[in-house]
């Protein structure tokens, strides 16, 4: 029973903590490409790393402070959006996707290669470049806090803060845009992109637009992932993780606000649950060592979000609070 | 510019075949194929079900004590056997030694636990023309507890400063050839299955994978010849391949889901494989139980070891006789026409189904020969046709996405492309070079080689 406790304010903590925010950031922004303009983004994971590389390399590498760091992230995230989007956004939606997760996948390698070592320090990645925004936290970030029972350090809580305001200032944002004329447009173009064109309006142009914006939400989720390990490793920044905010995000439910928030929060509760009380049940011989042992668990995850995404597909593609006849992937 | 999605919009057939019985050419043909196709059916999941148990009891590797590990070899001498290998404590007391066996390799157990040794080698006994790199007959190294350290010796042949006459250009022409035709065959049921119902396959690296890891377990674990388990790799994947459309793509075209959601789905049956094979077969990278201790044959201006040239030849073979089959036969013709257009090909009596279901069987079995193929030159791994995939994208993209030939002539091209780049960039990051290619493509000329401009939308 304690075990069972346990395992539920582990999953709790790491429903609220900066994972979470992480894969909110991300799913904020493939909301943004997916649900509301129907673009197909499987590269997300690349503006995150582009975002957490920006801080980590301008603050370690070049000595610079912290927020020019930030600055940097979001730049480069937004040039990448452009180059991406530049060939592709005229073509049919698979080849964005082809491109996108193709790009996720090669600026990994990129990061982790030899030739690569001395800007990004290569498999080992950067650390050592959060100290001042931590030091910006009101409280005593020495100690540990107690919250519904699971145990934050004040660096980790003041991160959680910061990145939930960030999530809620992301959502208005979204809110507010996709309630505005611009907003209508893209929705346009998700539902009928000939309609649209007929009526005079760029649809390259706001496809482009919706890329950029999207690609920022990536970039800051990322910077949250980057200050909440205190590391940046290009190996983190898998694209199996995009394909996990994909989960959160038509969980949650697409093309709505609070979808992927609710999504990620969900997701994350989901799979520390299932990790932690995978091994508590390993370590009790209720599950015989022969069958699964417990390196297995870390993979177990990824398995369970594969299964998760092909039923909420094929079975509730509108996710939680999602409108069957919003959802793009809907019989269209 | 059409936006295809809305054109056609469902993966699969929006018009199923005819109800009616198909008209009497096709008739006769269906009549006298209907009972063979059920017992190949049979045998093929029967042949999976086997493959299955034998996957499942092997789960767990360990490696309990410390050791040193390490392989001598060189790419003209093959591995060296017989050398003798010294490990001392960093005191300078000896801890043990061992010989080299005839794959070059040797292990020697730490007693002592983890801790700093040296590891030396008898110099006089490697054969003529190997040389000690520069840094000598002993390695330091640190092994931490529970961990078999490897050593590398770095032994030197005369080859890496282009001695041994063959030139670099020309040797990675042929080494991209290799890997382009490997992807060629991997990637040709990736477009036929794209040409066909218009699924963008994201699942497909893992029939490679599936294939590979197949053929590993028959040959190392089960003791069956390579070329053996091969053939029950290509079965199993053909079988595999028949699954994903009898059990998953055909009741999705069925519920009429849209082509966007069918990808996701790939997407998710994806990871759901790919991680599963990593819990089955563990995260290492094995070899083939054969074939592994080649020494390179010289042929003028480049070396190939032989199972590169048999790999190319088998690539070669296949990939022709897959060109024939399209051009000349019935079945081949048929897939073509579905692929070009499938209301006209179901109207004119084709069973589209079943084309489709060939089509995967065909895609299964050619990407676990391409797995095979693979895992010969670049070992078996659990990932390895994840890694492949962006390769096959961007092969099949290149030469049109959907057209038949079109996988064959873009494969090798992006083979090529990413062999030779590193004359220029390291080898580490050659496979950003095949990416950044596939980018530039859609931007020059986004249909591809073969491919015709109404498909892109």
């Amino acid at each position: 029973m304690s075990d069972l406790l346990d395992a539920l304010a582990i999953a709790l903590k790491s429903g609220l903590g900066f994972q979470a925010i992480f894969f909110a950031l991300l799913a904020i922004g493939i909301n943004v490409h997916f649900g509301y303009t129907g673009l197909l983004n499987f590269g997300q994971i690349a503006f995150a790393m582009l975002g957490g590389f920006g801080i980590a390399i301008s603050v370690s590498k070049w000595g610079m402070p912290f927020w020019v760091g930030v600055v940097v992230g979001i730049v480069a995230a937004i040039v990448l959006a452009l180059l991406l989007g530049l060939p592709t956004l005229r073509l049919r939606a698979d080849y964005l996707a082809i491109v996108t997760i193709a790009t996720a996948e090669g600026l990994r390698l990129l990061f982790r290669s030899v030739s690569a070592t001395p800007v990004t320090n290569g498999t080992r990645g950067l650390s050592a470049f959060n100290q001042s925004f931590i030091a910006l936290a009101p409280w005593d970030t020495q100690r540990r806090y107690a919250i519904l029972g699971t145990s934050w350090s004040g660096g980790e809580l003041w991160v959680a803060t910061v990145g939930w305001i960030l999530v809620a200032l992301a959502s208005l944002l979204v809110y507010q845009l996709m309630r505005s004329p611009w907003g209508r447009v893209l929705k346009a173009i998700r539902e009928d992109e000939d309609a649209v064109r007929a009526l005079g309006k760029n649809v390259y142009s706001y496809k482009m637009q919706a890329l950029v914006l999207g690609a920022v939400f990536g970039a800051l989720g990322g910077m949250v992932y980057a200050v909440g390990t205190g590391s940046a490793i290009p190996d983190q920044y898998q694209n199996a993780n995009t394909f996990l905010a994909y989960a959160a995000l038509i969980l949650g439910g697409a093309a709505r606000v609070l979808g992927p928030v609710v999504g990620s929060i969900i997701l994350l509760f989901i799979l520390q649950f299932a990790d932690t009380g995978l091994r508590s049940l390993i370590s009790n011989g209720i599950i015989p060592d022969t069958l699964l042992s417990s390196t297995d668990v870390a993979q177990i995850r990824f398995v369970l979000v594969g299964i998760g995404l092909m039923l909420l597909l094929v079975f509730r593609p509108q996710g939680i609070f999602g409108d069957r006849r919003e959802v793009m992937l809907d019989a269209r | 510019m059409t936006h295809a999605l809305t054109r056609a919009p469902e993966h699969g057939a929006r018009t199923g075949p005819p109800r009616g019985r198909p008209p009497g050419r096709f008739r006769r043909l269906f009549a006298r194929t209907a009972g063979r196709r059920s017992l190949v059916l049979a045998m093929l999941v029967a042949a999976f079900a086997m493959s299955v148990a034998t996957l499942l009891p092997s789960g767990v590797a360990s490696a309990e004590g410390e050791r040193i590990v390490g392989t001598l070899q060189t790419s003209v001498s093959g591995p060296i056997p017989d050398v003798e290998v010294t490990v001392t404590t960093a005191d300078g007391d000896e801890v043990d030694s061992a010989t080299t066996d005839e794959n070059g390799r040797f292990a020697i157990d730490l007693p002592d636990g983890a801790g700093d040794y040296t590891v030396g080698i008898d110099g006089d006994a490697l054969p003529d023309g190997v040389t000690l790199g520069p840094q000598g007959d002993t390695r330091d190294v640190t092994v931490d507890t529970g961990r078999s350290q490897p050593v590398n010796f770095g032994l030197q042949d005369g080859t890496a400063n282009s001695g041994g006459g063959n030139v670099r250009a020309v040797q990675l022409l042929v080494d991209g050839l290799r890997f382009g035709l490997i992807i060629a065959v991997c990637a040709v049921g990736l477009s036929l299955i794209f040409g066909t119902t218009g699924l963008t396959n994201f699942a497909h690296g893992e029939l490679v994978t599936i294939g590979a890891i197949v053929a590993w377990y028959v040959n190392v674990q089960g003791g069956v010849p390579l070329i053996a388990a091969t053939l029950i790799a290509m079965v199993v994947g053909a079988g595999v391949g028949a699954l994903h459309e009898l059990a998953l793509w055909r009741p999705l075209r069925k519920r009429g889901t849209g082509l966007v959601a069918a990808l996701v789905v790939s997407i998710g049956l994806s990871l759901l494989l790919r991680y599963l094979l990593q819990i089955i077969y563990g995260g290492f990278s094995n070899p083939y139980a054969e074939y592994q201790s080649q020494r390179a044959q010289s042929y003028g201006v480049f070396t190939l070891t032989n199972r590169a040239l048999a790999s190319i030849v088998i690539a070669l073979v296949v990939l022709v006789l897959v060109a024939l089959m399209l051009q000349k036969t019935k079945i081949g013709k048929a897939m073509r026409a579905v692929s070009d257009n499938r209301d006209l090909a179901a109207s004119s009596g084709i069973d589209v189904n079943r084309v489709i279901l060939i089509v995967w069987m065909m895609g299964g079995s050619l990407a676990a020969l391409g797995g095979v193929l693979l895992g010969l030159s670049d070992q078996v791994q659990w990932d390895m046709g994840f890694r492949l995939l962006l390769l096959m994208f961007a092969g099949v993209t290149l030469g049109g996405l959907g057209t038949a030939y079109g996988a064959l002539v873009g494969s090798v091209i992006i083979g090529v492309f990413v062999q030779m780049s590193t004359l220029v960039i390291p080898d580490d990051v050659k496979y950003v070079g095949g990416l950044l290619l596939l980018i530039v493509i859609l931007v020059i000329r986004p249909q591809g080689i073969l491919g015709s401009r109404a498909r892109i939308g």
